[in-house]
């Protein structure tokens, strides 16, 4: 398998990276990150050391510097070796790789593939989540499976009534109907649930207020690969969004997961709640935070059953793909597209 | 009425609808051709080939010319709804 390494992904939470040493490994490669002293900006490195492979992130932080936890070979921000022990040398070679970072929407999203490329444009945006508009409830689940199993899960949401009984299923899901789009040039998938008529389930009747029928959309907005969003919009029955966007007679629940492969059969799980209403409410927030926790890990167990199976089956087994998996399918060829123009320069590099 | 739903303003969107109470996908392209199928595979390889296979979906415009948000005059409009949230 080859990850679609020119693109960006999310490695943390802001809140994760401080001044302490963080390691966690992304897309196979061991990144050692902490916050400047100086700058407050996230740093990203390679995670071990140049001399004997000790990992930078069992090491001691100085200042900007970190000193290796083995024989202290020494690396400023950039990677760049400023001290070797015993010696005034320092050899040419020594430094390890940095990273591009960029801390946004919470996130700190780190570049991974050929450093030009690194566009901070690119980068997908969950404004939510740091919007005092919103109230954020989050977390980070590991995952024992490739990634391309999170996708398919969460791209098909059909599967709720069967894994997330009693949970977030609703019955007027079987009676919608849904649009699955691709927008080719920028890279968007939109699968839309709209409901016109629907019951009013009781959490959020308490929570908003709402007396009587909804209107109850679930859209998901895929951006491949990392970023998620599933907007869940409740309305009274006929109400609409204006013409230009807002949506102010409506309450949302932007639901955010970013899919960061961490090896080829480990993925991180990043999930974040937002909501628009009850604002900083705690009991609202518990429920939401428990209820979702929840779902994450039910999926987390199928799924790391799933990556058991798929690893002692012949590679070419065969699948069948019916119309619940429209998106995901649609979803699976934009990601074998950008994992093979990822590939691309690596070849021409090594002919 | 027509209750299909548009969410995306892209000009290379390739939509498909799933017909309530049937087994039924109504694939669109941006072109305004459609195609029906009850395979989701086969429906997206249609789709993608554009414009092989795509035929024109008035006698009086070829395919590529109108923008995928300006539907035909002879066709029911889509409705039309801006993404909650997202980016233009
Ligand atoms: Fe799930
Ligand atoms: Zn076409």
């Amino acid at each position: 398998m080859t990850f679609a390494r020119n693109q960006w992904y999310v490695a943390a939470y802001g809140h994760e990276i401080g001044r302490e040493l963080f390691g966690r490994t992304i897309l196979g490669e061991p990144l050692v990150f902490y916050r400047s002293e100086e700058t407050g900006e996230v740093v990203a490195l390679a995670d071990r050391c140049v001399h004997r492979r000790y990992p930078l992130s069992e090491s001691r932080l100085e200042g900007d510097t970190i000193v290796c936890g083995y024989h202290g070979f020494t690396y400023d921000k950039t990677g760049t070796c400023v001290f070797v022990p015993g010696q005034a040398r320092i050899p040419r070679t020594a430094r390890v790789a940095s990273y591009p970072v960029v801390e946004q929407d919470t996130f700190v999203w780190v570049w991974i593939g050929e450093r030009d490329k690194a566009d901070e444009a690119l980068i997908p945006r969950a404004p939510w989540l740091a919007d005092p508009a919103y109230t954020t409830v989050c977390g980070m689940e590991p995952l024992a499976a490739r990634y391309e199993l999170l996708v398919d899960n969460l791209m098909d949401l059909s599967h709720e009534t069967y894994l997330h009984g009693g949970y977030i299923g609703t019955p007027e899901v079987a009676n919608t109907p849904i649009t699955t789009e691709v927008d080719e040039d920028n890279k968007v998938i939109y699968v839309s649930r709209h409901m016109a008529d629907a019951a009013c389930p009781p959490f959020y009747s308490k929570s908003t207020g709402i007396e009587g029928r909804i209107t109850r959309w679930q859209d998901i907005e895929y951006h491949p690969p990392c970023l998620y969003l599933l907007h869940s919009r409740i309305a009274p029955v006929g109400v609409l969004p204006n013409e230009d966007g807002t949506d102010p007679d409506a309450f949302h629940v932007e639901v955010v997961y970013a899919i960061t492969p961490e090896t080829e059969h480990s993925t991180h799980d990043f999930w974040a709640v937002a909501r628009d209403f009850a604002l900083g409410d705690q009991e609202v927030s518990d429920f939401l935070r428990e209820n979702n926790r929840t779902v994450v890990m039910q999926d987390v167990v199928a799924l790391d059953i799933l990556e058991q199976v798929i690893q002692k089956e012949p590679a070419d087994y065969q699948e069948l793909s019916v119309n619940i998996d429209t998106g995901g399918l649609a979803a699976r060829r934009i990601l074998k597209r950008m994992a093979a123009e990822s590939d691309e320069p690596v070849k021409a590099a090594r002919a | 009425m027509n209750d299909r739903v548009a969410m995306l303003r892209g000009n290379t969107v390739y939509r498909i609808h799933w017909e309530l109470g049937t087994d039924v996908l109504i694939g669109v392209c941006h072109c305004g051709a459609e195609h029906e199928s009850e395979d989701p595979i086969e429906l997206w390889e249609w789709l993608l080939a554009h414009p092989e296979g795509h035929e024109p979906p008035a006698a009086d415009r070829q395919p590529d010319q109108p923008p995928a948000d300006q539907p035909p005059a002879d066709r029911e409009p889509v409705v039309d709804r801006q993404p909650v949230g997202a980016q233009a």
